[in-house]
């Protein structure tokens, strides 16, 4: 009889924690939107303390850093599921990325910072922030990408194979199409990681927003939403509304994240999910 | 005909190339991480010895004194406290979503456990700031609310994905005749997850264990906003002190480059670095070890 009291006194516990997950998250969630919705506006990004160049840089930023680390984290995704042999060598590189993927965000931007602003002399730009957040992304995509071409049946390659086309006429007419929904997962996962880091941007992009909206120079200072957050809540300027600002851009980064973790990530997920259907 | 085939081998060999460059320059970046902050940060004992800097809590850079005991005591404080409060909550939601959750809810908590990871950080550190350290300031009576535990409550929430996740994992990985033979001998569900499975998962829950506490130590934003910032060493849970992450935040900034105080910070990340390095090693090990057995 004990142990049956037991069980159920433990399902009890189990779903309790369960709730206080989900209830911590839909608190989180209900305190800042409920904070920070009303403050924005159109006068939010435009006006006098507006967040609009920041909102900019957020996303330019993001998108650079994709085009810095997509190509090779793809490609050394690529090799090391489709073509490495077990060996030493690929074990140190499954290492060496492993420990690129635990590098505190910190580290990241203090080398960014060595790099661009201390070698280069470029100072804060909108590049070494761009390049330095590419960092933080490679090996996350790296992992990705192994993971989704491994999760390809072998008979499409070895039916493949067998026609007699080339490993790379394999890779690309047949591997990468069938991994594409889980790559395109990944990605906007990696993305939305990358919208609302920080601490890599401080000391590269700086916290500072070009006097110009909109400004796609490489060398202009890029402040983002989520370092202009961290600047108004460590120096509240007196006459800005820091305390609005403060609560519209903490808002407005919980709905970006949102955003790309549910309008962009869930119907690639269902779409992965009747692919992998039809495979079966 | 032929032509077109040696065309073919030759793109072929190409871009086998190209994907081998793509792996080797990912692997490389560690290694010029390590040497340029490596490098920068060695410059300190120039000027400190490694005896003071590692074990001495007095940090006045003004009067040449730089010992980091504070900021390692901080660092290592804040993540024992995220791991003692976010650990069991994230495991028990991991046993929740992988053995006793139907399968609709199941659905709906994985993307739940997902948006915690998708918060930026500066948005955790700002709720910290303006919810739990007030709540500590009113409820221990201490000064500012700043210090440990308000950083390590931030902490324990947000490594609950990581926890959450990979134990979820390890937790469906097994296969499912542990799990029958159990409950075929009479156990009742409860007694299969303590005595059974969670005993077979154990490498995979400590994988997560060690992962969330190089998440916690690593973390910058949400613990510089509520740790207090004071180069203080931490006597008690709610008072001002400082972590390696949140120090380096704070003063690298007002440092000229290629000063003792600058190449200080950078030695602090080197010690960061080495710490995250030496857990990704551990959880090699362990991974060896589960595959050896």
């Amino acid at each position: 009889m004990k142990a049956k009291q037991t069980n159920a006194l433990a399902t009890l516990l189990l779903w309790l924690a369960a709730l206080a997950i989900v209830g911590i998250l839909a608190w989180f969630l209900i305190f800042i939107l409920g904070r920070g919705l009303p403050v924005l506006g159109p006068q939010f990004f435009t006006g006098p303390n507006g967040v609009g160049g920041q909102f900019f840089n957020s996303f330019y930023i993001l998108f650079l850093s994709l085009v810095f680390s997509l190509p090779v984290g793809v490609g050394a995704g690529i090799y090391l599921a489709e073509y490495a042999p077990k060996n030493r060598l690929t074990d140190v590189m499954r290492l060496s990325t492993e420990s690129l993927a635990t590098v505190p965000s910190i580290v990241l931007g203090l080398f960014g910072m060595i790099i661009f602003v201390n070698v280069f002399k470029l100072g804060f730009t909108i590049l070494g922030g761009a390049a330095t957040l590419a960092l933080l992304n490679l090996p996350v995509l790296v992992r990705v990408t192994e993971e989704s071409l491994r999760n390809v049946p072998a008979s499409y390659r070895e039916a493949s194979l067998a026609l007699g086309a080339t490993m790379w006429q394999t890779l690309r007419k047949v591997i990468l199409p069938t991994a594409l929904p889980g790559l395109v997962t990944g990605t906007t996962l990696v993305a939305g990681r990358a919208l609302g880091e920080t601490a890599i941007l401080i000391f590269t992009a700086g916290m500072s927003v070009s006097r110009h909206l909109f400004d796609l120079r490489l060398t202009a200072p890029g402040e983002t939403l989520a370092v202009h957050l961290y600047a108004v809540q460590a120096n509240p300027l007196p006459g800005t509304h820091a305390g609005r600002v403060a609560n519209g851009t903490a808002a407005l980064l919980v709905l970006v994240a949102l955003a790309f973790n549910l309008l962009l990530a869930l119907p690639s997920r269902w779409l992965q999910h009747r692919l992998s259907g039809k495979r079966g | 005909m032929p032509r077109k085939t040696s065309w073919a081998s030759v793109n072929d060999q190409l871009t086998r190339y190209l994907f081998i460059g793509c792996a080797v320059l990912v692997s490389l970046v560690i290694l010029s991480i390590l040497w340029f902050v490596g490098q920068q940060g060695l410059a300190t004992f120039r000027h400190v010895t490694p005896l003071e800097f590692f074990t001495s809590s007095r940090w006045n850079p003004d009067r040449g004194q730089y010992g980091i005991l504070t900021f390692i005591a901080g660092s290592i404080g804040t993540t024992f406290i995220a791991i003692v409060l976010g650990a069991p909550l994230g495991l028990a939601g991991a046993v929740f979503m992988g053995k006793i959750a139907p399968s609709s809810l199941r659905s709906l908590l994985r993307p739940v456990t997902e948006l915690f990871a998708g918060i930026p950080s500066v948005v955790y550190g700002y709720v910290g700031i303006v919810v739990f350290v007030k709540i500590i300031r009113k409820t221990t009576g201490s000064a500012t609310g700043f210090g440990l535990l308000a950083a390590g409550l931030v902490l324990a929430v947000m490594i609950l994905p990581t926890i959450i996740s990979i134990s979820e994992d390890t937790l469906r990985a097994l296969p499912d005749s542990y799990e029958e033979a159990s409950m075929a001998l009479g156990a009742t569900r409860w007694q299969t997850i303590w005595r059974v499975l969670l005993p077979a998962a154990k490498p995979g829950i400590l994988t997560a264990v060690i992962l969330a506490m190089a998440r916690a130590i690593g973390e910058t934003m949400a613990v510089q906003m509520v740790i207090g910032n004071s180069p203080l060493f931490p006597h008690s849970l709610v008072t001002p002190t400082s972590t390696l992450t949140s120090d380096i935040v704070m003063e690298m900034g007002n440092t000229p480059y290629g000063s003792t105080w600058n190449d200080a910070l950078f030695m602090m990340s080197v010690v960061l670095l080495l710490i995250s390095l030496a857990l990704i090693i551990l959880v090699r090990l362990g991974i060896q070890k589960g595959e050896a057995k």
